[in-house]
């Protein structure tokens, strides 16, 4: 024991992690951001929600939950579709893919519940929700539930790869153990909360205007954090090659170009799916008529501009092979998928009020959104140079690549 | 226990907080059913 | 069981009315699938025909909730220009709409309601004659509140008496209700850091309780505010609409609307002109949400078998993938050992006959030449012979 400790300690002491940070321009624009972000920080505890944004009582979400908690959480549906592909559907080629995922997939939400303590009044009741006094009739305390639950979930499929740089091998043997049990978990929550989310905005029909308001809005969500989280991946991916190519081995290097085309196949099926869906959105409610109007053309451009044209993208991809294509398609895919959560929760919300009672985000709470993103990019970075997540970590090689035909069951 | 609701709100926090633990319920048991399932299938499994 | 000012006042006598006649509610055995609201809950109906925009209920709120006096006093009259939402500090707001079309029906009406000797319940029909409408907005206490629906720590509850209550205590400050609240009432404190409220109005709950009337109703000079039982109010509400039907449009706001309200509206126009929306439809938020709600434990509940399912088959495949790869090795293996037996009895056969062949020729040979041997000793035999 005392002697895993010690090693522990060498580990953390050794590794680079003390190494001196290069003043790159990234670098410095990054300690920009940071450093920014803590006098917002300030001002937001110290000066209450009102000094920083420009929320009022009419337009009480503003871009926090617009684009932290709506976006954050779609974008982070990575995780459960690469896990559910490679384990659950058993396609092995994605393995590699996996880690990169649900890495990306923690952070993502660790960031949504870091971006939530500055959005809610009170952050110290967060659990309130889930410990002291549930409100089950509310679908805000379903997400609560879901994201909190799930977070958890990610947080155990994540420590392998912690455990593996850490040498712990006995409890990274026991987590791996846990594959299949974690991703089943993890889609039965996902497939909840993202859904919920779209579900959040059911209780107002007369804010949302009727294009995007529909019965159908969880589903909606559902499908769309599919294609978005394997949009994510893909775009990540081209990302991380640009920058971490060094830290990624061949296993990986080799799997990748499948992975990016075996996605785009997949996402511009599903795409076609949901604009088929939301085509039934139209015409169940009979909402034809609302096309013709400035909101009809916004919409379209929505649903043509960003996802029918980067779905046709994902299939010239994926039938010529070509990875750069599918990477280009993957960025407006990303795109749309904003455009659409923000549509719903800020953009096509309120439309019926007068433009001087409508919100406009402070160039502050748009300053707090990029300091977030920026805080997960900075642990991104972090976690992929120290842990073996871009790489398979040379004790476990023949380990990883059995670990679809472990599981705790069956 | 008889009980009246005079809402449907009340009635929905009601009967959702029965649902909400019994899908946690569900959640530890069907893993646990399926292992009991499987228990006697042949382990040809690498680990 | 309509109750005006002075009528409730004398009535009551003092007594906590409010929980009296509650107490009685135990007796009705109300069926769990249909909801009708708490049996005898209270609520104020709103004659906008009658309201002067005299500002004084707004007086009377801030004042019963200790709230710090505005900038402007409330007999300034000018605040009325601007339409106005109820605020941090304002839970009710009256607010102005000037008559444009509506103004002959206003004018014939006003003379109807003089003509009309008939006093319905000793109310006078008076029509204000500034010619404008004054309606007075708060928090409407829904039956079915669309705000407690969406709270995710019930900090909103909707009261036996028919208040919809706001507990301080529990409020994460997530502002859902405020999102959900189709009336647009709540408000919050977004300049408080650390100890934010929702505020909205409480139908003076505490006064109630105390057997008082709420404070607007209480100081409601013209009765444009009556307070009592929500049922009674409605059938009040119809008959006034029945006996004077030119001054009233026919519908009663919030009798259905989102579920129903315990604020119910009477308008001599068409409740839009008057800043009330009227596309909310019938359906309360706790039913919008229902759906939603419900399709929740079913994935529960299939999820993890469909995806067990569809892992044990993509497994399954697996097995037999791997068993029949092992099988074509294995035959691969076991065909090219027959083949390999077959290639060598060919060869060893080959090889016999060839050995045959050669045994035979050598034989042969040796025959031969025993054969010419012989032949030729007997040549040389029959030689020496002769
Ligand atoms: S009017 Fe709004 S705040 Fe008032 S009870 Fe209804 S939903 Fe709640
Ligand atoms: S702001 Fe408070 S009262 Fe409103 S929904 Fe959130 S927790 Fe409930």
């Amino acid at each position: 024991m005392t002697l895993q400790t010690i090693s522990i300690k060498s580990r953390l002491i050794n590794n680079p992690l003390i190494k001196k940070v290069e003043w790159t321009p990234v670098n410095i624009v990054t300690a920009i951001i940071l450093v920014m972000g803590f006098f917002l920080t300030i001002a937001r505890f110290f000066g209450g929600l009102g000094t920083v944004t420009n929320l009022d009582d009419n337009n009480p979400w503003g871009v926090w939950i617009g684009f932290d908690l709506l976006c954050g959480v779609a974008l982070a549906a990575g995780g459960y579709v690469t896990s559910s592909a490679c384990y659950i559907f058993g396609l092995k080629r994605f393995h590699s893919a996996v880690r990169p995922a649900i890495l990306t997939a923690f952070l993502g939400y660790a960031l949504v519940a870091f971006a939530l303590n500055y959005d809610v009044g009170r952050p110290w009741r967060l659990p309130y929700p889930v410990f002291y006094s549930p409100g089950t009739s509310s679908l805000l305390f379903e997400v609560g539930l879901c994201v909190f639950l799930y977070l958890n979930v990610l947080f155990i499929e994540f420590t392998p790869a912690a455990f593996e740089w850490l040498g712990l091998k006995k409890i990274r043997s026991f987590v791996v153990g846990l594959t299949m049990i974690l991703t089943i978990f993890g889609v039965v929550l996902s497939t909840l909360h993202q859904s919920s989310l779209g579900a959040l905005f059911l209780i107002a029909p007369s804010k949302l205007h009727p294009l995007w308001y529909s019965g159908y809005l969880p589903v909606y969500f559902f499908i769309s954090s599919m294609f978005a989280g394997m949009s994510m991946v893909i775009f990540e991916g081209s990302l991380a090659h640009k920058y971490l190519h060094h830290k990624m081995d061949d296993t990986h290097l080799s799997e990748s170009d499948g992975v990016v085309l075996g996605f785009s196949k997949a996402a511009s099926f599903v795409m076609m799916g949901y604009l088929g869906i939301k085509l039934i959105g139209l015409a169940i409610d009979n909402n034809w008529h609302h096309l013709f109007t400035g909101w009809g053309l916004w919409f379209l451009f929505e649903l043509i501009g960003f996802v029918a044209i980067p779905a046709f993208m994902y299939a010239v991809a994926a039938r010529d092979k070509n990875v750069k294509f599918a990477r280009i398609a993957s960025v407006f895919a990303v795109l749309g998928i904003i455009l659409n959560r923000l549509n719903i929760s800020l953009i096509a919300f309120n439309w019926h009020l007068p433009s001087s009672q409508r919100y406009f985000p402070s160039w502050m709470e748009i300053a707090t959104s990029v300091f977030i993103v920026t805080l997960g990019i900075v642990v991104y970075r972090f976690i992929t140079a120290y842990m073996p997540i871009l790489y398979e970590h040379s004790d476990y090689k023949h380990d990883n690549s059995n670990q679809n035909a472990n599981s705790h069951d069956d | 226990m008889e009980h009246i609701f005079y809402t449907l709100q009340d009635f929905m926090v009601h009967t959702k907080g029965i649902t909400y633990l019994i899908m946690g319920g569900l959640l530890i048991a069907l893993p646990l059913f399926w292992l009991f399932l499987t228990g006697r299938d042949e382990k040809n499994k690498t680990f | 069981m309509t109750i005006t000012r002075r009528k409730f006042l004398g009535w009551i006598g003092g007594a906590a009315a409010g929980s009296a006649t509650l107490a009685g509610t135990v007796a009705h055995g109300a069926s769990n699938k249909e909801f009708k609201g708490y049996p005898g809950s209270f609520g104020v109906l709103h004659d906008i025909t009658k309201c002067i925009g005299c500002r004084k209920c707004e007086q009377a709120c801030s004042e019963v909730n200790a709230m710090p006096a505005p900038n402007k006093p409330f007999d300034d009259l000018s605040v009325l220009e601007k339409e106005r939402r109820t605020t941090v500090t304002t839970h009710t707001v009256v607010n102005k709409f000037d008559k444009r079309e509506f103004d002959k029906s206003a004018t014939s009406q006003s003379g109807n309601a003089e003509d009309s000797g008939d006093k319905l319940g000793g109310d006078k029909q008076v029509i204000n004659s500034s010619g404008s409408l004054f309606v007075k907005k708060q928090c409407n206490h829904c039956l079915e509140p669309a705000c407690a629906s969406a709270c995710f720590v019930n900090a909103f509850k909707k009261d036996r008496t028919g208040a919809v209550t706001y507990n301080e205590s529990l409020c994460v400050g997530c502002r859902y209700c405020m999102v959900a609240c189709p009336f647009n009432i709540p408000t919050y404190e977004y300049d408080e850091p650390l100890t934010p409220r929702v505020m909205k109005c409480t139908l003076c709950l505490p006064r109630i309780q105390e057997g008082k009337l709420p404070a607007c109703v209480e100081i409601c000079p013209k009765e444009a505010l009556v307070f009592g039982e929500r049922e009674e109010l409605i059938k009040q509400a119809r008959m006034r609409i029945q006996k004077y039907p030119d001054n009233y449009v026919d519908h009663i706001y919030g009798e259905h609307e989102m579920g129903g309200t315990s604020w119910l509206y009477l308008s001599p126009v068409p409740f839009n002109e008057v800043g009330m929306r009227e596309d909310l439809g019938k359906h309360s938020a706790p039913e919008l949400t229902a759906g939603a709600l419900s399709a929740v434990p079913i994935v529960v509940g299939l999820w993890p078998v469909l995806l067990t399912g569809i892992y044990a088959i993509s497994k399954r495949k697996d097995k037999i993938a791997q068993e029949e790869q092992k099988e074509a090795v294995a035959k691969v293996k076991e065909d090219a050992q027959e083949q390999m037996a077959l290639k060598l009895e060919e060869l060893k056969k080959k090889m016999n006959k060839e050995r045959e062949i050669a045994i035979k020729t050598e034989v042969k040979k040796a025959l031969d030449q025993a054969a010419k041997a012989s032949e030729a000793k007997a040549t040389k035999l029959s030689e020496e012979e002769q």
